[in-house]
């Protein structure tokens, strides 16, 4: 129920959010509340509460680390994924679950969202990406479509954008996903198979913002923005089931990317534990 | 058991972090530090420590920070231009008082400078590098066996304080190499950080009783949920607007610091019992200092030398004792002249204030130095 993930998740002494109306950040950090519940009370999979960290920058998508009632650290601007690598490496047995946005993780933190992948290292980035800098009032972000306006593109943007998965897929991602505002419960079980898995994980989750990046572009009111959602990203099964001319301007919501490649953490300790056996001799 | 060993600077820095407990590298290569990366990432994993080299000096303050919080003693190390980009988030540390040590291994600048050759061009940096009002604790070692034992200073200072420490070495110790007899282990004195455990989920973790500065810490991630923020907080760590608790939170930072100088500065003093003129220096400078001192007291000249060793906050305390008895100063730093200003500052007028720096890469000499003290007793003569 509902007002029970209230309750148990969220530190209501700090709600109301901050966030505008319309805006998709809420239904983002339910979807992450909703799947740790599921994955405390999964009885294969079963997660410790207290083993649940939350890295968040800066941005409209970081203050959910303050709302969310678990371990949380709100840090600086783009700057969550690297301090969530020095929390992992010191307590690998954490799930640490980075909450950034797309300014935050492709812009001023690119380079540690790339080489997280890279390494490997077990943290689960979900990207709140509304295609905007929000908290500042409306400026391009690296995902702002080009040619689409922003206050600091009042004739269009120049910039092109990034595939925020596809660059975590690039960058070697061993799992990198997407997931949407609409398509709650697809989102939901991706966060979830995100939260589980070993190696470093990134759920790019489309948002919506109708007050700034909204507005400017005419997209209409938060109801069609997400009418625009469900029109046009389209869940894993229906996907496939689709030929490549329906495909055209469609986006899949699913994993992208998955492999097993070995978790940094892990690989590190078999060197600790090779240098303990070493000085033992 | 004492046992003596060849080390340069590096190396001992990193012997003193581990000898005081700290388990946690990350950074990033830069010269002239990078044998402390290189000895990290050899020696931590030995002691069932994690080195991680990260993309730059940024992201290696940033996970030491996390790492800190998550309950690890933690440090990384640069030069100049990586300190430069460690400002923010060591400020964040400051704020959200996380404990750590950052070894800047000074050299000459600005920008990419003289990457190989001494300076002491950051004493300002170490200062006031960070945005905003903060509390700053910095140490610098003048030898490789004092860069050993400091260092293990900088982590009970970091650990009792809760807040970054700048470890400010320079290029000439950084890669000079003794012999060092290192103190018995088992006689060191290790602190740790305060701890709070069991009082429940988003108590008033930063909570500090009547007439202390000192938050004690809850372990991150095991078991008691809490929210660290860099946004002005309130004893609960979370963000507020009002101006009354910022002020205060700032202030509280600011005097955890200010009012433990006592403490927190320490300073070397060689012949300056009966000394009319003082040598003052830090780190890098303090060898040929010395070796002048003795020349000038082998003419009869009385000349001591004062070398703070906690380098900020400035000891302030210290100096004035002195000024009662002195006739002149002189600032010996290879920089254009920082730490002077603090010097000026707390002499206020009352005696001459001489200075000589060097900000093109070489070393100042003994030489250097007593012919400039020649020219300040000429010139007080002639007054």
């Amino acid at each position: 129920m509902p007002s029970d993930l209230v309750h148990l998740y969220m530190r209501i002494d700090h709600l109301p959010q901050i966030w505008c109306p319309g805006c998709g950040n809420g239904v983002i950090m339910r979807d992450v509340a909703v799947a740790i519940d599921e994955l405390i009370h999964d009885e294969e999979n079963s997660i410790n509460r207290e083993d649940i960290v939350i890295v968040s920058g800066i941005g409209c998508s970081s203050r959910a680390a303050g709302y969310l009632d678990f371990n949380s650290i709100h840090t600086t601007h783009g700057r969550a994924i690297a301090f969530a690598s020095g929390i992992k490496m010191a307590n690998p047995k954490l799930h640490v679950i980075v909450l950034t946005g797309d300014g935050d993780c492709s812009a001023i933190g690119g380079n540690h969202l790339i080489h997280a992948a890279r390494r490997n290292l077990g943290l689960t980035v979900v990207c709140f990406n509304n295609d905007i800098y929000g908290m500042t009032g409306g400026q391009y972000s690296p995902t702002t479509p080009h040619g689409d306006r922003a206050t600091t593109a009042p004739y269009g943007n120049v910039d092109r954008p990034f595939d925020i998965a596809n660059l975590a897929s690039g960058a070697g991602a061993s799992f990198s996903a997407r997931g949407d505002v609409y398509h709650a419960r697809e989102t939901i079980d991706i966060i979830k198979q995100a939260i589980l898995h070993k190696g470093f994980s990134l759920v790019d989750v489309y948002s919506i913002c109708p007050t700034y990046y909204g507005r400017k572009n005419k997209k209409g009111d938060a109801v069609e923005m997400l009418k625009w959602q469900k029109e046009n990203l389209v869940p894993t099964a229906r996907y496939y089931s689709m030929s490549e001319g329906e495909r055209a301007n469609k986006k899949l919501i699913g994993i992208l990317s998955f492999n097993d490649y070995p978790e940094y953490t892990e690989e590190y300790a078999r060197i600790i534990a090779l240098c303990r056996k070493a000085k033992k001799k | 058991m004492s046992k003596t060993v060849l080390m340069q600077g590096n190396e001992a820095a990193v012997e003193g972090a581990i000898a005081a407990g700290m388990r946690f590298f990350a950074g990033y290569p830069i010269t002239p530090s990078t044998e402390i990366a290189e000895t990290c990432a050899l020696r931590l994993p030995q002691e069932g420590g994690k080195f991680i080299q990260m993309e730059d000096e940024i992201s290696s303050i940033a996970a030491v920070l996390g790492a800190s919080a998550a309950g690890m003693k933690a440090m990384t190390a640069t030069s100049g231009p990586g300190f430069s980009l460690m400002q923010e988030n060591l400020g964040y540390g400051a704020m959200a008082e996380i404990p750590c040590v950052i070894v800047d291994v000074q050299r000459s600048g600005p920008s990419t400078g003289l990457p190989t050759s001494p300076s002491q061009g950051d004493y300002m940096q170490a200062r006031w590098g960070t945005h905003g009002d903060h509390p700053v604790i910095a140490l610098s070692p003048a030898s490789v066996l004092e860069t050993y034992t400091l260092m293990i200073r900088a982590f009970n200072l970091a650990e009792k304080y809760r807040t970054p420490v700048i470890f400010l070495m320079d290029e000439i110790v950084g890669h000079m190499r003794e012999g060092v007899e290192l103190p018995d282990p088992g006689k060191l004195i290790i602190n740790q950080r305060k701890m709070s455990f069991h009082d429940g989920a988003n108590k008033q973790c930063y909570f500090v009783p009547e007439g202390e500065y000192v938050p004690a810490m809850k372990p991150f991630g095991q078991g008691e949920r809490y929210n660290i923020t860099g946004l002005a907080h309130d004893e609960s760590g979370f963000p507020v607007n009002s101006s009354e608790i910022a002020g205060r939170l700032v202030k509280r930072l600011l005097d955890k610091v200010e009012k433990n100088t006592d403490h927190i500065c320490r300073v070397e003093e060689i012949e300056m019992d009966d000394a009319e003129t003082a040598i003052v220096c830090f780190g890098g400078t303090t060898r040929a200092a010395r070796d002048a001192v003795n020349a000038a007291r082998a003419v009869g000249k009385k000349v001591g030398m004062f070398r703070p060793v906690t380098v900020w906050p400035f000891p302030e305390k210290q100096l004035r004792a002195r000024l009662p008895q002195l006739k002149r100063i002189l600032v010996v730093e290879h920089n254009h002249g920082q730490m002077l200003l603090e010097v000026q500052r707390c002499v206020g007028g009352a005696l001459p204030v001489g200075f000589l720096g060097r900000i093109d890469g070489t070393v100042i000499s003994p030489r250097d130095i007593l012919a400039r003290l020649g020219e300040m007793e000429g010139m007080h003569h002639a007054e």
